[in-house]
C-alpha cells in the first residue's frame, strides 16, 4: 500500500519546452527556410506508474513526441528529464534525473534500457524473418544480458506474462503465424524484457478489432498494476484514452491546449478546440442525443505558424486579443486542470 | 406503410483459395425498408463488405455464388423496372398481400406470374392498378442487366473510396462521366446536377473544377458521397466511409449523411466496425461474426438488450466517454478461421453460454422477440 500511494506522485518523467522543427524542403541545393512545428514548446510531467494519455487528431504532433521521448528523434530544443539509477548496485536513493534529450553513443543505449516503444502497427513492427523468440529477446542480446539458456527462461516467462500461453507453443513460430492481437502481445512482450520503468505507446491497439482490443488494453492496465510501469499512451480514440488513462493531454498543431485529470477534462473540457472535439465522439448508445458544437475548417499544416494562438482561425471565441497576442500560455484552472485559452 | 426496397434471403458466398473455400457468408437474410438506415457492424473479415458486393453482383473471379435471394423493389407503375423482371423470379406486393413466382408477362393492365400454390405451378394473373411494389431477384440478372441497378438503383460507396477519386481529372468532371454513363443528359444540365450534389454534401461548388490533390481528406469523402447520390439511387451502401477521417470530420460527415438520408427519403446501409458510428446512423442492426448475421433488429432493442451472446459481448468490449467507468470484459480467443470454421455456432468456443448443442447444430436465425432476430440455442433475455 506504500508503495501504491509513493508510485503516483514520484516524477518519473519532466518534459520541458520540447521543441521539434522539420524543414521543409524546397529542393536540393536550396536551404530550408520553412518549418513544420511539428511539437511547440510542449511541457508535462508523468509521475511513477501513471499512465499519461496524449490526444489529438492526426498531424497534431502526438506521436512526434513519443518519438522525442524515446529519443528515436532528438530535439531541436528543449528537455526531457527521466529519473534513472545512475549505478544499479546503488539504492533508489541513488537515483536521479537526467536529460537525456541530447544523449548520445553510450549513454543513449544505456538510457534505452529503461525505456521502450509499442508501435501501432503490429504486421510492420515485427520482423517477418525473425522467430518470437529472437524478436523478444533481442533487446537482451543487444545489451548482453544473460546466457542463451537464461534468456529462454526469460522470454518464456514474459510471454506467460502477456498471455500468450503455453510460451513453448510461441517461441520458435514466426509473426506471420500470428493474429493481430498475438502480435502486439509479443510486441508488448519485448518492450517489458528489460524491466523498463517507461513505456510508449503509440495507437497500440488501434489496428486491433474490438473484441481483441479490449485484451491488449487491459494486459497493458495489469501491467501498470503489477510494474508500476508508466506508460505515455498515444491515441486519437477519447473513448479509450479514458479508459487507459490516469491524466490526458490534448494537442493541437504541436502545443498542448489543455491537460488534467482524464475524467476531468472529459467531462468538463475548457479548451474550444477540447469542447468541440468531445462533443463530436459518437456515443454507443442510440438514445441519447449529442449537441456537437460546429468549429470552422479542418486541421491545417503548422509550417511557420504566427506567433498567435494555433487555434484561432477555427475558434468560435477567439477576440481581438487573441489575434494580437501569443499563443495563449498553459495556466491552472484549479485541481490540475490546464489550459491554454485567453477567453475561459 | 413501410415498404421494402431490399429483401435478402438466405445468402451464402465462398471464395476459392488454394487453401480451400472460404465461407464469407452464410446463410444472411435481412430487409430493407424504404427510408430506413441498417447498421451491419461487425469486426474484420466477418462478411460485411462480401455481403455488399454479394448483392451488388461486384464479386471478385475467385467467389463462388451458392445460393440466395436479393429482391430488389421498385414502385409497381415503374414500367422499365416491370419489363426488366420479366422471366426473372419476383415477389409482388399486392392489397396488402405478397405473391412470389417467375414473371412470365407484363402488359399495361397486369402482371402474369408463374407462381407455386399449394405445391403446383399455377399462373396467376394480377392487376397492375393495385400493385404497390415489384421486386426482382438480383441474382438472375445477367451482368447486362445488372448495369442499371447499380448507381441508379443501388450505389456503393467503398472504403477508402476517396482514394479512388482520378488525381488527373478534375472532380466535377469525374461525376458528370458517372451521370452521363447512367442517365444521359446535356453536358450543362449534367453541371447543374453536381453543383446542387455539392450543395447537398456541403461542398462550395467552385471545388468542381479543381483536382483531388486540392481537396482535404474530408472534401473529397464528401465528393465521393456526392457521385454516389449522383444517379438518385434507391439505396445506399456505404461501406466504412469515415474510418480513416478525424472525429470531428468523421462526425460533421455522419451527421450530414443522416440529413441527406433522411431528407430524399432514401435507404441505406452503413458498414461499419464502429458500433459507436452505427449508434449514431442506424435504425436497424445487424450484427455479423464469421460470416454469419447473428443478430438483427431495432437498434434501441439491440443496444438495450441484445440477444445473442456475441452482440452483448460487442457491446461490453467499447469503451464510452459517456456513463460510468466500468472494466471492459475481454471476450476469449480469436476470430475463427473461416477456411475451417466451427462446426455448429461458429461462436460457440468463444461463447460463454455455450452448451452441447451449440457445437453440433447450426442454430436457426428465428425472431426471439418482437422484430428482433438471432441466430442462439441459448438466446439471452
Amino acid at each position: 500500500m506504500a508503495l501504491q500511494t509513493q508510485t503516483k506522485t514520484e516524477t518519473l518523467v519532466r518534459v520541458e519546452n520540447l521543441r521539434m522543427l522539420y524543414p521543409v524542403s524546397t529542393g536540393i541545393f536550396a536551404r530550408a527556410r520553412s518549418f513544420i512545428h511539428a511539437v511547440d514548446d510542449v511541457s508535462f510531467d508523468i509521475k511513477r506508474g501513471e499512465i499519461f494519455g496524449l490526444i489529438g487528431e492526426s498531424g497534431c504532433g502526438k506521436t512526434t513526441t513519443g518519438k522525442l521521448l524515446v529519443r528515436l528523434i532528438t530535439p531541436t530544443s528543449g528537455h526531457i528529464y527521466l529519473r534513472v539509477t545512475q549505478d544499479p548496485s546503488t539504492d533508489s536513493q541513488g537515483e536521479q534525473f537526467v536529460d537525456i534529450a541530447t544523449l548520445e553513443g553510450r549513454a543513449l543505449k544505456e538510457f534505452r534500457r529503461n525505456v521502450q516503444m509499442i508501435f501501432q502497427d503490429p504486421y510492420e513492427s515485427l520482423n517477418p524473418r525473425m522467430t518470437i523468440f529472437d524478436i523478444v529477446s533481442e533487446p537482451l542480446s543487444i545489451h548482453g544480458i544473460g546466457s542463451v539458456y537464461e534468456r529462454e527462461e526469460r522470454v518464456a516467462e514474459l510471454l506467460s506474462l502477456v498471455g500468450l500461453t503455453p510460451p513453448e507453443s510461441f517461441l520458435f513460430r514466426y509473426p506471420h503465424e500470428l493474429s493481430g492481437g498475438q502480435r502486439q502481445r509479443v510486441a508488448i512482450a519485448r518492450a517489458m524484457i528489460l524491466n523498463p520503468s517507461f513505456i510508449v505507446a503509440d495507437e497500440p491497439t488501434s489496428m486491433l478489432d474490438v473484441s481483441i482490443r479490449t485484451g491488449v488494453m487491459n494486459l497493458m492496465l495489469d501491467l501498470r498494476e503489477e510494474f508500476g510501469i508508466s506508460y505515455l499512451y498515444i491515441t486519437h480514440d477519447l473513448a479509450v484514452a479514458r479508459y487507459m488513462c490516469d491524466r490526458i493531454a490534448v494537442m493541437y498543431l504541436g502545443k498542448i491546449v489543455e491537460l488534467g485529470p482524464t475524467e476531468e477534462v472529459i467531462q468538463n473540457p475548457l479548451h474550444p478546440y477540447t469542447r468541440a472535439l468531445i462533443s463530436a465522439v459518437p456515443i454507443p448508445d442510440p438514445t441519447v442525443e449529442r449537441q456537437p458544437i460546429e468549429i470552422k475548417g479542418g486541421v491545417s499544416k503548422p509550417i511557420d505558424p504566427p506567433p498567435r494562438c494555433r487555434f484561432y482561425e477555427r475558434c468560435p471565441i477567439a477576440t481581438e486579443r487573441c489575434a494580437q497576442s501569443d499563443h495563449p500560455p498553459l495556466e491552472d484552472k484549479g485541481h490540475g486542470h490546464f489550459a491554454a485559452c485567453y477567453e475561459i | 406503410m413501410a415498404y421494402p426496397v431490399l429483401q435478402v434471403e438466405n445468402l451464402t458466398m465462398h471464395y476459392t483459395t488454394r487453401k480451400g473455400a472460404v465461407k464469407a457468408v452464410e446463410d444472411v437474410s435481412f430487409s430493407l425498408e424504404k427510408g430506413e438506415a441498417l447498421g451491419l457492424v461487425g469486426e474484420s473479415g466477418c462478411g460485411k463488405t462480401s455481403v455488399a458486393l454479394t448483392l451488388l453482383r461486384l464479386l471478385p473471379e475467385n467467389a463462388q455464388f451458392l445460393g440466395g435471394h436479393v429482391y430488389f423493389f421498385r414502385d409497381g407503375s415503374d414500367e422499365a423496372h416491370a419489363r426488366r423482371a420479366v422471366g426473372k423470379p419476383v415477389k409482388v406486393l399486392l392489397d396488402g398481400q405478397e405473391h412470389q413466382g417467375r414473371l412470365v408477362g407484363v402488359d399495361r393492365s397486369q402482371l402474369v406470374l408463374d407462381a407455386r400454390l399449394n405445391g403446383r405451378t399455377q399462373q396467376i394473373k394480377l392487376a397492375r392498378d393495385g400493385i404497390a411494389r415489384i421486386g426482382v431477384d438480383l441474382t438472375a440478372l445477367s451482368d447486362e442487366e445488372m448495369r442499371p441497378i447499380r448507381w441508379k438503383g443501388i450505389s456503393m460507396i467503398f472504403q477508402a473510396a476517396m482514394n479512388s477519386l482520378n488525381p488527373v481529372y478534375k472532380v466535377g468532371d469525374q461525376i458528370i462521366e458517372a451521370i452521363q454513363t447512367h442517365m444521359p443528359m446535356p453536358i450543362p444540365e449534367a453541371r447543374e446536377r453536381v453543383a446542387q450534389l455539392f450543395q447537398l454534401v456541403g461542398l462550395d461548388r467552385q471545388l468542381m473544377d479543381r483536382y483531388p490533390h486540392e481537396y482535404s481528406g474530408g472534401m473529397k469523402q464528401r465528393a465521393v458521397i456526392a457521385m454516389a447520390l449522383a444517379c438518385d439511387p434507391d439505396i445506399i451502401i456505404a461501406d466504412e466511409p469515415t474510418t480513416a477521417l478525424d472525429v470531428i470530420v468523421q462526425d460533421k460527415i455522419l451527421r450530414e449523411m443522416r440529413q441527406i438520408q433522411k431528407k430524399l427519403n432514401m435507404s441505406m446501409i452503413y458498414i461499419s466496425h464502429d458500433i459507436a458510428v452505427i449508434a449514431e446512423v442506424a435504425d436497424k442492426v445487424g450484427v455479423m461474426y464469421a460470416g454469419g448475421l447473428v443478430e438483427f433488429g431495432p437498434a434501441e432493442a439491440i443496444f438495450k438488450n441484445p440477444i445473442h451472446p456475441y452482440t452483448k459481448a460487442l457491446m461490453s468490449a467499447f469503451p464510452s466517454i459517456k456513463g460510468e467507468k466500468v472494466k471492459l470484459a475481454a471476450l476469449p480467443g480469436e476470430p475463427p478461421d473461416l477456411i475451417k470454421p466451427p462446426s455448429g455456432c461458429r461462436f460457440h468456443p468463444r461463447c460463454p453460454y455455450a452448451t452441447e448443442i451449440c457445437e453440433r447444430e447450426v442454430p436457426k436465425f428465428i425472431e426471439h422477440k418482437p422484430k428482433q432476430h438471432a441466430a442462439c440455442w441459448n438466446p439471452l433475455t
